[in-house]
């Protein structure tokens, strides 16, 4: 006989001010079923839980069902009550009162109307649920991390330092992401390289760490503790077993007049080349598009002069396969580059910036390389057209940030704060240049950070003016910018020399095709999905992959690292345990009824559902019938909605529930 | 083919030398242009800066007319007049409301059928290629510089066309024909326009920074869509030159003048002859 408890929640005034919460207690008092059934102002505080159990053992209940927020939200901490008293947690349910009713109506005696309904429809639901238990499958204790930017390096650290083996996967020659290439860091101006160099190098030496660069992540099989990871390592020409890093090879390659990828494009490197000297690993690579032993057959230089003789032309792409049990995402991100083809018409536009027309209209990552100790020109800002030094600077802030018609609607949230940093270093480099900002507004919260800006005003003079730019010509080899000054009610013309486009930030290229492998989210722009923006930012919805850093959106250093070494202390709470356990509300098919059409193994979005076949003892074949993999299935339900001969249940959400709690609604 | 024509005042006033070449160039092309039965004013900049309403009503009567006796599209070689007519376009085609009662004004039934195009989008909607095909003269010994002046691409949300700060549409034409624009910086500044009336003085500051700039960026001539543009820039040149006491001689042409010369009229059949700088 069915004993169940109906507890309502107040939520403050969230839910009582819409809904009369005492008339609906009477109502559902009254519900087939119901034993007993109360209101509190805070259900999901200690004394509502308190008030929960009580109530669980006073009334024997065998059944209950919290009326207050979204399940998302507090289902965990209800079944948690219920089963520190002993009741199967899977025997309670929610009724959404509060996003579904109480935020979205306003008139009382509809919203109360509806509560009671909702009610109505959670209760004739438990009466049919079943005491469930979780579903434990074994557990890898090893992590991949995807991206050794910054993020990546302190996750991989932090995990490994707790003892678990890691594998980290970096696309690029080396590892250090985009600080690597940083000059100084704001707020403090300490050197990028400095404070990242160590990390890289503790990352390359340490013992649980394997570390796979010049490599992607071609496929992701499996599920929550059971990864398996294929990797494809790109062919690199160089032995990197054999490699002593000696620089003879790039010192000899006659072609050195490729764009360098590390200094976007402000430097040339060699066609067999290490990114930057402080590369980990300290071990070169051959670009099989400028080479030209690999393109025409000809030259052979480098092979010549390597001594270990670990140069082979002949190297090709492997596949790897790791074993993990957890994922963290770290991919970073790249800035927008304008003046291209792109893939999106609305991102064609800021033309009239003649980025990639004029060669002095820079971005803001290649102004970092041109002020970097580490960068082509040792340090010494000069501009890329010919070389001067510039006497007069323009940095242009929110180049599609914050930009409905032509960018992305989002802040960009880093440039106001390294725009800052680089009129600091322009001012400190050239003491007789004039730096220039057009900006919207300043956005610098966090600690010291507007104190920084002030600074780069006060004590370094920076111009900064609040506008937009409207064009930047050339002419007689000076930029013209026009903007206009709105805080003085002017247009403005500068003069200048080099010109810096803080461009939007967006998501790393290919994220989007990763993410569709991880069965992660993405938003319109492609940043990864958090699985709850406040209370689970480094979860994602697939189970045992975790994001940190500029993948899930714009961050400057501080936040990446934090937000890193949180999704490495979430690896290591599940690596904790010796197995997991899964929610045991998932499909199973009725074999005896399934007509073997494989519909479902179709239809199922995490290839959860296999083609089996029923043979009795002397091994003939009775039937074939589709088939459930436990540790795979996520409990969507659609194989439910697709199976034609109804032999496909969703446990905990079984059709008898459905229909019983469509039927309470007449 | 015979489509829908928009003269629109300046084309059958001070700028006649626009419809000739308008008409001549689209004649060699076999577009037949049919000018609207009983058009009237665009509203220009008059009709918008005092009423709204009657911004609407004046263009969505010719509008009506158009749509009346059957015309899918309607050539206004003016960008004012195209600017004013899309802008009504747009406008009735958000607001049923308006609709209704705008139809009640102007006494005809609305139902948006006719797209407005300006000069640049019939020769897109030519075809490049087949504008190639038909070209008989190449255009190498020009390097214009493509001027698109501020109504031709503005405002963009109504006109949907090309890119309003940084637009490349004539330059994509012309350079099919065989010329060489330049690039330069004056593509959308603003030429003075009504001011030529009552503000001489700043209309030859603009219009001669427009043509130094042009001439600074190595181009021959300068390319327009607009009879404003070319008042402006042309009529207007010597009293530049006298102004500021230099020499600048930059021919002026529209963007017909030049794609019928690919197409082998003569100068004289298109009006050049007619425009004050003089052709050598």
């Amino acid at each position: 006989m069915a004993r169940i408890g109906v507890f309502i929640c107040w939520c403050g005034e969230n839910i009582s001010r819409h809904v009369d919460v005492e008339k609906l207690a009477e109502q559902c008092a009254h519900l087939p079923g119901v034993r007993c059934c109360l209101t509190y102002k805070y259900m999901c505080s200690e004394p509502g839980q308190n008030l929960i159990r009580e109530k669980i053992r006073e009334e024997r209940l065998n059944g209950m069902v919290v009326a207050s927020c979204s399940p998302h939200m507090h289902l965990k901490t209800f079944r948690k009550a219920a089963e520190a008293e002993g009741l199967n947690p899977y025997l309670v349910e929610m009724a959404n009162i509060r996003e579904h009713c109480s935020w979205v109506h306003h008139d009382v005696k509809a919203a109360t109307a509806k509560a009671a309904d909702l009610i109505r429809m959670a209760v004739a639901k438990v009466r049919r649920n079943h005491a469930l238990s979780p579903i434990r499958v074994p557990l890898t204790k090893r992590a991949l991390v995807i991206g050794g930017g910054v993020a990546g390096i302190q996750a991989a650290l932090d995990i490994a330092d707790a003892g678990h083996e890691v594998v980290l996967v970096e696309r690029e020659p080396s590892i250090g992401g985009k600080m690597a290439g940083l000059s100084e860091t704001f707020p403090t101006l300490d050197c990028s390289q400095c404070i990242l160099t160590p990390r890289m190098v503790e990352v390359g030496q340490h013992p649980n760490i394997r570390l796979y660069t010049y490599s992607d992540v071609e496929a992701v099989e499996g599920y929550v503790g059971n990864f398996s990871v294929t990797i494809r390592k790109r062919a690199r020409y160089v032995d990197i077993s054999k490699c002593t890093g000696c620089g003879a090879c790039w010192n000899a390659c006659p072609n050195k007049k490729t764009p360098s990828e590390f200094d976007f494009g402000m430097g040339k490197r060699s066609a067999i080349y290490v990114p930057f000297p402080q590369a980990v690993p300290a071990r070169p690579v051959i670009d099989a598009n400028a080479c030209t032993m690999l393109t025409k057959g000809k030259c052979g230089l480098c092979a010549k002069k390597c001594a270990a003789g670990a140069i082979n032309f002949k190297d090709q792409d492997e596949l790897i396969t790791e074993k993990v049990g957890a994922i963290v995402v770290a991919t970073g991100y790249k800035l927008w580059d304008i003046g291209k083809e792109q893939e999106n018409a609305k991102l064609a536009g800021y033309g009239e910036y003649g980025y990639g027309t004029y060669k002095d209209v820079i971005n803001s990552l290649q102004f970092e390389r041109l002020v970097s100790a580490s960068g082509p020109t040792g340090g010494e800002l000069r501009r890329p057209s010919d070389g001067a030094v510039p006497k007069t600077v323009v940095f242009i802030s929110c180049v599609g940030s914050r930009d409905n018609a032509k960018g992305m609607s989002y802040c960009s949230k880093i440039c106001c704060m390294y725009n800052a940093k680089h009129t600091m270093l322009y001012k400190h480099k050239v003491h007789d240049g004039q730096a220039h900002v057009f900006y919207m507004d300043i956005r610098a919260g966090g600690k010291n950070y507007d104190e920084f800006v002030r600074r780069a005003i006060e004590q370094d003079g920076a111009q900064y003016h609040r506008g937009r730019v409207s064009k930047i010509t050339e002419e007689n080899g000076k930029l013209i910018v026009r903007g206009v000054d709105t805080l003085a009610g002017e247009p403005v013309t500068i003069e200048a020399d080099l010109v810096v486009l803080a461009t939007a930030m967006r998501p790393a290229d290919g994220v989007e095709t990763l993410a569709q492998k991880l069965n992660v989210g993405y938003d319109e722009y492609g940043f990864l999905s958090e699985s709850h923006p406040k209370l689970r930012p480094v979860e994602t919805n697939a189970a045992g992959v975790f994001v940190c850093g500029a993948c899930q959106g714009p961050k400057d250093i501080p936040e990446s690292v934090a937000q890193a070494s949180a999704a490495a202390g979430k690896v290591q709470v599940m690596f904790s345990r010796e197995e997991i356990t899964r929610e045991p509300e998932i499909a199973s098919i009725d074999e005896r009824m399934c007509a073997a059409c494989f519909t479902c193994v179709r239809a199922c979005p995490y290839n959860a559902i296999e083609r089996a076949e029923i043979r009795d003892r002397a091994g003939r074949l009775i039937k074939r019938t589709a088939r459930v993999n436990p540790g795979l299935c996520m409990g969507c339900g659609t194989c439910v909605a697709v199976c034609p001969s109804k032999s496909a249940e969703l446990e905990g959400f079984t059709e008898q529930q459905v229909y019983a709690m469509v039927e309470s609604l007449g | 083919m015979n489509i829908g024509y928009y003269p629109g005042c300046a084309l059958h006033g001070s700028s006649n030398d626009y419809e000739q070449s308008v008409r001549a160039c689209l004649g060699a092309l076999g577009v037949n242009l049919c000018e609207l039965d009983d058009w009237i004013c665009c509203g220009a900049t008059a009709a918008h800066s005092l009423n709204h309403k009657l911004a609407v009503a004046l263009p969505a009567r010719s509008l009506a007319i158009a749509e009346r006796d059957g015309y899918d599209d309607l050539l206004a070689p003016c960008p004012m007049c195209s600017a004013q007519l899309i802008k009504a376009r747009t406008a009735l085609a958000r607001d049923r409301a308006l609709r209704e009662e705008i139809a009640a004004t102007v006494e005809l039934p609305l139902e948006g059928r006719t797209e407005v195009l300006n000069l640049i989008q019939i020769f897109q909607r030519i075809g490049l290629e087949r504008l190639k095909s038909r070209a008989t003269r190449s255009l190498n010994e020009f390097k214009p510089a493509c001027y698109y002046g501020c109504l031709l691409v503005r405002p963009p949300q109504a006109l949907r066309f090309d890119d309003c700060e940084h637009p490349t549409s004539m330059e994509t034409l012309l350079s099919e024909l065989g010329a060489a624009p330049v690039e330069w910086n004056f593509k959308t500044e603003c030429c003075g326009a009504g001011l030529t009336m009552c503000n001489e003085r700043t209309v030859l500051d603009l219009s001669h920074k427009i043509i130094s700039n042009a001439a600074a960026h190595g181009a021959n001539c300068i390319v327009v869509a607009c009879p404003m543009c070319h008042v402006n820039l042309d009529m207007k040149q010597a009293d530049i030159e006298r102004h500021y006491g230099i020499r600048h001689a930059m021919k002026v042409y529209y963007l017909s003048d030049l794609v019928g010369m690919a197409l082998g009229l003569h100068e004289n059949e298109l009006g050049v002859n007619r425009h004050f700088v003089s052709t050598p």
